[in-house]
């Protein structure tokens, strides 16, 4: 690669005064609410979903109270159930899925394109009011008695026998839907139109080629989900056979419909996760990232191939020998791209200099963690394990390895990398390790209890279970406990570091990449003038031998 | 057992290669693993950032490890799908000589009835070294049977059936789970399945029944009047329906199908779904009218009927007892703590329907699921939105 020197790039002084940013700009509630700079929408939607983390989380962690003895003694049954339903809804349409797209790729995409904003200011700021109505309707149904489906509302159940709140939650996840869709089209535009001079696709970050591949996703497939909900909707309303055999539906077709939508939705959820990873491991080994195109592309293919496995959800559930065998294939297949991405991290760590601070330490779990559920993802795709794991804490263990290991760890690997950039202010260094490191030990503590005892033969969402499952689910919530701690220290040491934390300059990593060539906070135009890119995607050296000459650290 | 397993048993023809499969993806995926984690924490170190070491040296590994790792993990995956495939195969392929057991889901029990007549709830006896193939369906929503022991699960479908199989090896009682969510009591839908000797199972079996299930199904056929068409000569209204079963069947619109168990039931349910070539559209639909059990004698009947005579023949029933409600509970030791099967149905689904509340704190040696509490309310009835009470 002919690397090039960033000397005409607009780095700018960190200053000791008091300078306008897109935080001081303006003043008062109003001008929060009803703002269209991405930044500030950022902040609102991070507030926003960190609210409804805490929810899902307490949810969560009462659920692993009450599985602390193998007696339902805790809860009752009804109400064990909406609250692993309550758990599983809020966590993925209210926080994984806008989460880091709507919080990083609002705050950090534009500035990454060196754009002034997104393409549709007031698209994004409806996209967040979308998602707050849809948000709205999770919070009266939880307040008004809650919802006992379980997050995939599998009919007939949903549509003729529960007698709890399908209806709103529904509607609400439907709305939301719409939220992301805003989002996926506001990125997709602003990546074709609106990037800097200079910056070509292969110039891109990896960031925005995985961000572009999770807007794609979103585009095609969130539609899929609104349709099937509103079918829902129709049979449990107005009693219009779709779904339910008794008045001539198929139960089965609303699997196909569902996990069309909702297998993609695993890619929305851990896509994301795996672009902020891409940007930390290059900032924080201050490398260029081995294989840049096979890394981008795999985005692209898992984009794809996401959409071809969709009956891997459904291998007992009633269908053809050969359909599962081809569907078995396929999930083969798209394992490939998550794997060449794990390695080509790996590597680039290879006579790198890496960094052990915070955002690295949730890399490096994130890629331990996103390894055993990728490779436990094969155990379920292969037909003849799939038929004992189906639906037991197998499988619950797998998908929060890919969620919580993978996408949250990433999250905080993000919120940590850029928190500088956000807020102008360093979080607590070591504050940030420790809670890193109880993350890591509390997952895993929490979550590979499960394996086993899914092996051994405990189904999902059992309110009681067997005595033998015992010891491991008395691990588990151990785990949980350690996990909790681990996601409010953050929430602590992050809030004091708003007012109590060391400046930030416009670069604290010495890492490269057009959101570090801008002040910190940015201001609210992002960059005073369009910078001009000259240099490919993480062009470590060239940089550090321009920021030595420049005296720019 | 110990109070703290890791492997369940292996109690089934299939468990050994599932398990097989299992292990061998632990051991590679494992190593492989373990391997990433090594090379990160060592690069993690020894490439640590140092003062003379703030900037990366700029080598890059080689560029032949990027096919490397693209095409050796594609032959990898290949070769765990076609174990897979290889494994699931012999899951799917039903031996010919399975004994025929049927199975319904509701919410919150499961009922087994045998050809011989037997009903069970919630437990299921079954000879041990014999295939055992379950034909089943579900009342209400979704159900998901699984014998974890035997490493074989399968949906349980509302209206549609399907069937699974297994061949138990060991003697000895195992957990039976719903698996897919059901709704409230989802983890009260347990039970066991009991695996006998050959020569005790032949004595259970003995133990007493309403005559077999064909036999039943052949009252009913009286009793629903499916005779009056139904009558095997020539000129009838309806289809004969002797030695029917299996057979590819002309439609009237020109199409054909094999008439198995899903054909017998929608013809039962749904009559003018599919009208044989010949016939009027004259059938009155039977929805609502004939319950699941119902459905299962007749569709045994069906099954048993042969050309001749039309007199079931397939199935010996033992000697009508005249105690006749559900399983002999003295044959083994075992069965003791087994729950009380029943043939009388619960009415209602409030929280204490018959089955669900296992007496486990009075079995020895293999824990027992300990009753789930009641919920404290009472459970929410079916929603207003369905008449499937008026089914029960």
């Amino acid at each position: 690669m002919t690397s090039t020197t960033i000397d005409d790039a607009p780095y700018i002084e960190p200053s000791t005064r008091e300078r306008r940013h897109y935080i001081n700009d303006e003043y008062g509630v109003l001008s929060w609410l009803l703002t269209k700079d991405h930044k500030r929408i950022a902040i609102l939607y991070l507030f926003s979903v960190t609210a409804f983390f805490i929810v899902g989380g307490i949810f969560a962690f009462l659920m692993r109270l009450e599985l602390l003895t193998p007696e339902g003694d805790m809860f009752t049954s009804d109400t064990y159930n909406k609250l692993f339903t309550l758990h599983g809804i809020v966590m993925i349409f209210f926080f994984l899925i806008p989460a880091i797209p709507a919080v990083m790729g609002n705050f950090i995409l534009p500035i990454m394109l060196g754009a002034k904003d997104l393409a549709f200011p007031k698209l994004n700021l409806l996209s967040w009011y979308v998602y707050m109505v849809g948000g709205i309707f999770g919070i009266v149904v939880i307040i008004t008695g809650g919802v006992d489906t379980g997050w995939t509302f599998y009919t007939p159940f949903s549509t003729q026998y529960s007698n709890t709140k399908v209806f709103a939650t529904t509607l609400g996840a439907f709305i939301t839907g719409f939220s992301s869709i805003l989002t996926g089209l506001n990125f997709l535009v602003t990546i074709h139109r609106m990037r800097a001079p200079g910056l070509t696709w292969f110039r891109l970050p990896l960031f925005v080629w995985s961000m572009y591949a999770t807007s794609v996703v979103i585009m095609l497939a969130t539609p899929v989900l609104a349709i099937t909900l509103v079918l829902l909707m129709i049979e449990r309303a107005l009693q219009v056979g779709i779904f339910d055999p008794a008045l001539g539906g198929d139960p089965v077709l609303y699997q196909h419909m569902f996990w069309f939508y909702s297998h993609p939705a695993v890619y929305i959820m851990i896509l994301p996760g795996m672009a902020v990873i891409s940007e930390c491991v290059a900032a924080f080994t201050r490398k260029k990232i081995f294989g840049y195109k096979f890394v981008a592309f795999s985005s692209l293919g898992i984009a794809f191939l996401g959409f071809l496995v969709w009956a891997h959800h459904m291998f007992v559930a009633g269908m053809s020998v050969y359909s599962a065998m081809i569907f078995s294939f396929l999930t083969m297949l798209v394992a490939v791209p998550s794997a060449i991405k794990v390695f080509n991290w790996t590597s680039t760590m290879y006579k790198a200099s890496v960094s052990w601070q915070t955002p690295m330490l949730y890399v490096l779990g994130f890629i331990g963690l996103f390894t055993i559920g990728g490779v436990t993802g094969l155990f379920l795709g292969a037909l003849g394990v799939d038929v004992h794991v189906h639906d037991s804490y197998f499988v619950v263990a797998h998908f929060h390895y890919i969620m919580v290991g993978g996408t949250i760890m990433a999250y905080m690997a993000g919120i940590h990398y850029w928190w500088p950039k956000i807020t102008g202010r360093m979080y607590p260094e070591w504050w940030g390790r420790l809670s890193a490191l109880l993350v890591f030990v509390g997952f895993n503590l929490t979550f590979f209890p499960q394996f086993l005892v899914g092996y051994v033969g405990m189904p999902r969402r059992y309110h009681a279970y067997a005595p033998e499952f015992q010891v491991l689910n008395v691990l588990s919530t151990a785990g949980a406990t350690v996990l909790a701690l681990g996601y409010l220290l953050p929430m602590i040491y992050l809030g004091w570091s708003l007012k109590f934390g060391r400046k930030a300059g416009a670069n604290p990593w010495g890492a490269v990449g057009l959101e570090w060539a801008t002040t910190s906070p940015p201001p609210k135009e992002n960059f005073h003038e369009t910078p001009v890119v000259t240099w490919e995607a993480y062009d470590y050296p060239a940089f550090l031998k321009a920021m030595k000459e420049t005296q720019n650290v | 057992m110990t109070d703290f397993p890791l492997f369940p048993e292996q109690a089934s023809t299939v468990a050994p290669l599932v398990d097989g499969l299992y292990l061998f993806l632990v051991v590679l995926t494992g190593a492989v693993s373990l391997l990433i984690w090594l090379v990160i924490f060592y690069f993690a170190i020894k490439y640590r950032r140092r003062p003379d070491n703030e900037l990366a040296q700029e080598q890059e590994p080689p560029a032949i490890l990027e096919m490397t790792w693209i095409v050796v993990p594609t032959i990898i995956f290949i070769g765990i799908f076609i174990a897979g495939a290889w494994v699931f195969f012999r899951m799917q392929r039903v031996p010919a000589n399975a004994l025929e057991v049927y199975a319904t889901g509701r919410q919150w029990m499961w009922k087994f009835q045998h050809p011989t007549g037997q009903r069970e709830i919630n437990t299921l006896h079954v000879p041990v070294g014999r295939p055992v193939k379950i034909t089943m369906a579900s009342e209400d929503v979704i159900h998901s049977l699984w014998f974890p022991y035997f490493r074989v699960k399968a949906d349980v479908l509302p209206n549609r059936y399907r069937t699974m199989w297994f061949e138990a090896t060991k003697t000895g009682r195992f957990h039976i789970f719903c698996a897919e969510y059901c709704g409230s009591i989802h983890s009260g839908m347990i039970g066991w399945v009991e695996v006998m000797e050959p020569t005790e199972y032949q004595r259970w079996l003995a133990g007493g029944s309403e005559g077999s299930l064909a036999s039943q199904g052949e009252k009913l056929f009286e009793k629903y009047a499916c005779n009056t068409c139904h009558t095997n000569t020539s000129g009838a209204r309806g289809p004969n329906l002797a030695g029917l079963y299996g057979t590819t069947r002309q439609l009237t619109d020109g199409r054909s199908v094999v008439a198995d168990d899903n054909y017998i039931r929608e013809s039962i349910l749904n009559p003018q779904a599919k009208i044989a070539a010949g016939f009027q559209p004259i059938m009155p639909t039977f929805q609502g009218q004939v319950n699941e059990d119902d459905l299962i004698r007749l569709l045994a009947y069906v099954r048993t009927i042969n050309a001749d005579n039309g007199v079931a023949t397939a199935v010996e029933s033992p000697a009508s007892a005249a105690e006749s409600r559900g399983a002999p509970q003295t044959t083994t030791g075992a069965t003791t703590a087994a729950p009380v099967a029943t043939t009388t149905a619960p009415t209602t689904t409030t929280g204490g329907a018959a089955g669900f509340s296992l007496p486990g704190t009075t079995t020895t040696g293999v824990g027992g699921l300990k009753p789930t509490a009641p919920p404290a309310t009472a459970p929410q009835a079916p929603p207003t939105t369905t008449t499937r009470q008026d089914q029960r």
